[in-house]
């Protein structure tokens, strides 16, 4: 195991240039896998933002009692779709609407507005099924006399956030599979360069396992090192947006150090094939 | 004597160029030195290929040091290699390390224990005639040195047979004449070598068996030296 460590690192001493030049070319391609994954994720929050906004409103039958009311509240907020239900009583409504229209402001009568309920639903429970079933559920209540939702508006958000997640997943396995791709070509030149040392390692007597564990080692390590550099960029390119353009949000540190790991996972895995076609070559043809 | 080379009825054909070795059988006893002649194309280096295990014959039985191609697994492959010095005729050193650690690597990659590296790539050096340039790099050495460092990696692993692929092919007499020398004295102590060669002259001062091969067949086994004189 010494000698393997001894080997990977000497490899990086040897020839420094061709190392720097495959942690970069690995730092690269996950750099270009995280700005995606950047861009996923703002949009996954913006969508998140707006979903937010789905209530039901359910208007109660004039006269309804304080108790009534309260009774109401209680029943729904049992439902396990919903996250907070709130009353909204008619003079709170009027002024509610006088702000929000101003310009009609002298044309609103509490006396027009009935009270209502607005409940809010939990995230994962706002597609457009889920929502008209809590509607109907709701509108059973002998209290409630009209319950609305706003169909369409729900049924667009649902449509938008569908084509999103799969757009947004099929775009992530290409970027995935192209930066495996880059990462594999980059190790393997690695490999090509060392062939001779493969080689004289078989030619000895090196068992297969000891031949390819310095090549996995340097091959983690520069996926590591790879993966460090384009979380920096990622991160940087996250800075520069953030202060010039909008707002945006980053990665968990989890999920940063999810993207590094995967750097080095990417590096041993595209050592582990790359080393294993040289293995049976022995005997070179002059 | 027990033999340490053994090939019964082999053959190996390739699904391109056909056959490249037809009904070869033979044995090298221990502490022998046999030489393998014959044209390029004849068959020399796929033997060789068998004999280290790079290749399996397509029929035939190959049996190097008591293991046997029909029964051995391809994970035991480098035990048999351990058992086996093999030396090229372009040298295949490291480039970059010191002739030290060319011998040393053969001994750190079979796990040999690291107390005892030093100690012995020194006793190797000393036998190949290299005591002195340990630490040199292999540019910094003649075509003949580079051999001898060649040579004292095959030996690390003390093998019972030394493969020899044209190893004073790249070398001018004088060389030539000093490999031999270095490969007779490792005879001597008990190492058995199978030297392939192009050079009969080589053969013929030698006085040595010879195993000669022409379109993959074993054209002559035995130590007329008169048969390659009519050859030249």
């Amino acid at each position: 195991m010494r000698l393997a460590w001894r080997e990977a690192l000497l490899a990086f001493r040897r020839a420094p240039l061709m190392s720097m030049l495959g942690v970069l070319t690995i730092a690269f391609s996950l750099f270009a896998f995280g700005l995606f994954g950047l861009v996923a994720l703002n949009i996954r929050d913006a969508l998140r933002a707006v979903e937010d906004r789905v209530e039901i409103r359910a208007f109660l039958v004039d006269g309804t009692s304080e108790d009534a009311i309260a009774a109401l509240l209680g029943d729904v907020a049992a439902f396990p779709e919903v996250s907070d239900v709130g009353y909204v009583s008619p003079d709170s409504a009027l002024a509610r609407s006088r702000e929000e229209l101003a310009e009609f402001s002298d044309v609103f009568d509490a006396a027009v507005l009935p009270g209502s309920l607005e409940i809010r639903l939990r995230e994962g429970q706002r597609d457009p099924a889920q929502v008209q079933a809590v509607a109907d559920r709701v509108g059973t209540f002998p209290a409630v006399d009209d319950v609305r939702f706003g169909r369409d508006w729900v049924e667009k958000l649902y449509r938008v956030r569908t084509l999103a997640v799969g757009a947004g997943l099929g775009l992530g396995v290409v970027f995935a599979l192209v930066a495996v791709i880059i990462i594999g070509s980059t190790i393997r030149m690695a490999v090509l360069a060392r062939a001779r040392e493969i080689e004289i390692m078989r030619l000895v007597g090196a068992t297969n396992g000891f031949v390819r564990l310095p090549f996995l080692i340097e091959g983690a390590l520069k996926g590591l090192l790879g993966g460090v550099c384009a979380a920096l960029l990622t991160w940087g390119a996250n800075r520069v947006i953030s202060q010039s353009l909008f707002e945006t949000s980053f990665f968990t540190p989890s999920q940063v150090t999810l993207g590094i790991v995967a750097g080095g996972v990417l590096g041993l895995l595209g050592s582990f094939l790359s080393v294993g076609r040289h293995l049976r070559a022995v005997w070179r043809d002059a | 004597m027990a033999g340490v080379l053994r090939l019964d009825a082999v053959s190996k054909e390739y699904p391109r160029t056909g056959t490249a070795l037809a009904d070869v059988s033979f044995t090298v006893d221990k502490g022998e030195f046999v030489f393998l002649t014959g044209p390029s194309g004849s068959g020399k280096s796929t033997l060789l290929k068998l004999l280290s295990f790079a290749e399996r014959p397509s029929r035939g039985e190959v049996k190097v040091s008591g293991f046997s191609s029909a029964s051995l697994r391809d994970a035991d492959i480098p035990q048999v290699r351990r058992r086996l010095g093999i030396v090229f005729q372009d040298f295949r050193l490291l480039p970059d390390r010191t002739v030290e650690a060319n011998v040393a690597f053969a001994l750190e990659v079979t796990g040999a224990p690291t107390a005892s590296i030093g100690a012995k790539v020194a006793r190797l050096l000393t036998q190949v005639g290299l005591a002195s340039r340990g630490s040199d790099m292999p540019h910094e050495l003649s075509g003949g040195e580079q051999q001898r460092v060649a040579i004292a990696r095959a030996l690390a692993n003390d093998p019972f047979v030394l493969l020899a692929d044209e190893p004073t092919g790249n070398l001018d007499e004088r060389a030539t004449r000093g490999i031999v020398q270095l490969l007779r004295e490792i005879n001597a102590q008990g190492t058995a070598v199978l030297m392939a060669t192009h050079d009969l002259s080589l053969i013929m001062r030698s006085g040595y068996r010879y195993l000669e091969l022409e379109r993959g067949t074993l054209l002559y086994d035995g130590t007329d030296a008169h048969r390659l004189a009519r050859h030249q």
